[in-house]
């Protein structure tokens, strides 16, 4: 498996100047990106066309916060993963209680089409899972630091990288159920938003 | 290296582009001409592709393919709904859209091959010397099909092209290149047949797409469409009188559309005048009126402009500077929208017919090593998926990637001894197979019989910096390449493609040669219309021996008119001409210019 920190010549850290980020890919794509090898033999050509490949994929995993810590934990566990729709993530525990509460109402606006008022308990629903999925995102980059440490030092990285996938499968729960209010409500644009971008 | 052009095949006209001394030109026709119209027509006697295309729009409406972009890479059900706004005919099928031309049929890459091959001609004649190598822009928002075929076009036309550029990018690398845009900018291109954005960050050199929208259907064509049907419903009321199934009236009206529609940006109000059987049909059309028709399209390019900013992260105050491309973006409506959703005064230094081409060279340049300093970063501008179990997309890339880009899957086999996996790709942003674009069906064969789920086959999905979409497959327990066979579903087979590159190379100068004979028979058909016209008014003005010498001019070169000897018809009318001399002389001095009203026959005469 590629180590998309290795390939901009960073530790597996997670906390990362975006600017400097930024600079390293410049940099890189001034030496891999397949218009500076057009002239060059097939095999040149097909080495730089997949140089390439790699290096843009590794800017958008590492240049967002969460999908860092994501990458990451995959990378530590040493599987394979990729970007997108994967099956749906189960509800952590710890929301089950507020989650029960939107899926009540999601189900009665199913039932008994949407009128003002469930539209305005939806929309309030949906608000508070936003700031909710907010605050666990920043949960996660407020650990960055933690990780930072016990990767040079002593700690105990498996009980920190449990915490982030526990973390990171609450907010993935929390995306999926903002899409499903958001299906309701009749706002399918922001959908294909929410679920692409990190 | 050798020399690499950068071409703009658009909707509505097409350019060729070059760099001379680091700044982009664009290369005109020998009467001064730019644009090239990309209209292509069929006659009996060849092929015409350009200015002479259009001139017989409306004598030959079934014959003329005008704006075949829009049906480039789209299969027949696609386009279903447009069929009625064309005057040409389209033969049902299932794969991708083919027009009939008399009795045999032709596809839109075909009739776009044409286009860039006289483009072609053009550069090589100003150049002198051959050329094969282009790069050539495609809307930001084209679909892999899409642009495919427009590889394929350029294949067909006898050009390698090195590079597939988005127009909007190829546009902003333009303003780059020029120092005329710098930081967070938005690129609103509205042309004739297509809509993009793209958000782009510009720094250090690079340009790095953040986000791209758009829409490959809605562009000016459809201004003139809306105004068309305003027009048939106005001429019904008026006149009584239905012609929405007259394709020439038609052909006409969206001219006469097209037409009033430019003044109508530079003036307030403007008159129609358009004489058809029986009636003259006048209106006077205010600016007011065409934007209260074309308001709901312009609205429609609100949409993705705002989706492109979600994209990318930005609110509209955070863009620095708004430029717009496209000839369509000189209607002021279209101007006041973008001003009003960017909260800035959009700027378009750069002529917005030509700076598509002019950034399409820039990236030839680039890619000829003449410019190093410059690196341009593109996405992709939907996601690709692949089909899964129920019919729902699995996506893979997500829309807005930077590319090149991949993605690698595991496929295994069902039951035992399986030996082929079918994988059906997709592109789009719905969640059903069914509701996105079907790109290609890929049959994985040549593996080895093992139990069900014991094979492992890594498909490797990249997409390259033309944004087209390559497959790669292994089966990893035996390390064995699997084949691949590609069906494409709105495509031409590479089959296919390879035979119209050899007919084209067949016809190309039996073509070059029809066209030529075409054009020649026209300069004589002009000189001897005018001629007519001066003899039924000046006649008594020469000398009998003057006169005999026309008629007998008049009468070779008519003679010759219908052969295919273009040399003798092109002696003849120089002879023809020459005759005319003292009678046009004689007809200046009788002050009865006013005889020779038509400016051709003025050049012609006066050239002398």
């Amino acid at each position: 498996m590629n180590d998309y920190f290795a390939v901009f010549g960073l530790p597996r850290k997670l906390q990362l100047d975006p600017e400097e980020l930024r600079r390293r890919f410049y940099e890189l794509s001034r030496v891999h990106h397949p218009d500076f090898h057009q002239g060059a033999s097939e095999e040149d050509q097909a080495e730089a066309l997949s140089a390439s490949a790699l290096l843009n994929r590794a800017y958008r995993v590492l240049r967002d916060p969460v999908s860092r810590v994501e990458y990451l934990i995959a990378l530590e566990d040493g599987r394979e993963t990729r970007e997108g729709a994967d099956a749906r993530p189960r509800a952590p525990v710890d929301l089950l209680e507020e989650i029960m509460e939107v899926q009540e109402a999601l189900q009665e606006a199913k039932a008994g089409g949407l009128d003002e008022v469930s539209r305005q308990r939806l929309s309030e629903e949906r608000q508070r899972l936003m700031a909710r999925q907010l605050a666990e995102e920043e949960a996660i980059a407020a650990r960055a630091a933690e990780w930072d440490a016990v990767v040079v030092g002593p700690g105990d990285r498996t009980a920190l990288l449990e915490w982030f996938k526990q973390r990171l499968a609450a907010r993935a729960y929390l995306r999926t159920v903002i899409d499903d209010v958001s299906d309701a409500l009749g706002q399918g644009e922001e959908r294909h938003v929410s679920h692409r971008r990190h | 290296m050798s020399r690499i052009v950068g071409i703009d095949l658009g909707t509505t006209n097409s350019l060729v582009a070059y760099i001379e001394g680091g700044v982009p030109k664009v290369i005109r026709d020998v009467e001064g001409r730019a644009l090239l119209p990309s209209i292509v027509g069929y006659t009996p006697d060849g092929i015409l592709v350009g200015e002479p295309a259009r001139r017989q729009l409306v004598r030959n409406p079934a014959r003329t393919i005008y704006s075949v972009k829009r049906f480039m890479g789209r299969g027949y059900d696609d386009i279903k709904d447009e069929l009625c706004h064309c005057p040409f005919e389209f033969l049902a099928s299932a794969d991708v859209v083919r027009i009939k031309v008399g009795d045999s049929a032709v596809t839109p890459p075909e009739v776009s091959a044409h286009v860039l091959r006289a483009l072609k001609q053009r550069a090589e004649a100003f150049f002198g010397e051959p050329l094969e190598q282009a790069v050539i822009t495609v809307p930001a928002y084209f679909n892999d099909s899409q642009r495919q075929a427009t590889k394929d076009a350029g294949r067909i036309a006898g050009l390698d092209v090195l590079r597939i550029v988005n127009e909007p990018t190829a546009a902003s690398l333009a303003y780059g290149l020029q120092k005329l845009a710098q930081g967070t900018i938005a690129v609103y291109d509205l042309g004739g047949g297509t809509f993009d954005i793209s958000i782009l960050s510009v720094k250090d050199g690079v340009f790095e797409v953040l986000a791209t929208n758009g829409n490959t259907h809605l562009g000016g064509d459809d201004f003139d469409r809306v105004l068309v049907e305003w027009l048939l419903a106005d001429i019904r009321e008026t006149h009584g009188v239905d012609l929405s199934q007259d394709p020439e009236a038609r052909q006409e009206l969206r001219l006469g559309a097209e037409a009033a529609k430019c003044r109508l940006s530079f003036e307030d109000r403007t008159l129609l005048t358009i004489p058809f059987e029986g009636f003259t049909y006048h209106r006077e059309l205010t600016r007011a009126e065409v934007e209260k028709l074309i308001g709901p399209l312009v609205e429609a390019t609100l949409g993705p402009c705002r989706m492109a900013l979600k994209d990318a992260g930005l609110t509209p105050d955070r863009i620095d500077e708004v430029v717009l491309v496209g000839g369509s973006t000189r209607v002021p409506l279209v101007r006041r929208r973008v001003q009003e959703l960017f909260g800035k005064v959009p700027h378009s230094q750069l002529n917005p017919d030509e700076v598509v081409a002019m950034g399409a060279a820039v990236q030839a340049q680039i890619l000829a090593g003449g410019i190093t300093d410059m690196l341009l970063l593109d996405v992709t501008p939907l996601s690709l998926g692949i089909e899964t179990l129920g019919g729902v997309v699995s996506v893979l890339i997500a829309r807005n990637t930077t590319i090149p880009t991949m993605a690698k899957e595991f496929f295994t086999t069902s039951v035992d001894g399986q030996t082929a996996v079918d994988l059906h790709v997709l592109q789009g942003e719905r969640e059903l197979a069914r509701d996105n674009r079907s790109l290609a069906r890929f049959d994985l064969s040549g593996i080895d019989p093992m139990p069900a789920g014991m094979p492992k086959i890594k498909v490797t999905f990249l997409i390259d910096a033309n944004g087209i979409l390559q497959v790669h497959a292994r089966e990893i327990r035996t390390g064995k390449e699997a084949s691949i066979e590609v069906r494409p579903t709105y495509g031409l087979t590479e089959d296919e493609v390879a035979r119209m590159v050899e007919e084209s190379f067949a016809h190309a100068e039996e073509d070059v040669n029809a066209r030529l004979l075409i054009e020649t028979r026209t300069e004589a058909d002009t000189v001897m219309t005018h001629v007519d016209r001066a003899l039924a008014q000046g006649a008594r003005l020469v000398s009998p021996g003057d006169l005999g010498q026309i008629q007998q001019a008049l009468q070779a070169l008519r003679e010759v008119r219908d052969g295919r000897d273009r040399d003798a018809i092109r002696e003849r009318t120089i002879e023809l001409n020459k005759a005319t001399e003292r009678l046009a002389e004689a007809m200046m001095d009788a002050a009865l210019k006013g005889a020779l009203a038509s400016r051709r026959a003025d050049q012609i005469l006066e050239s002398k």
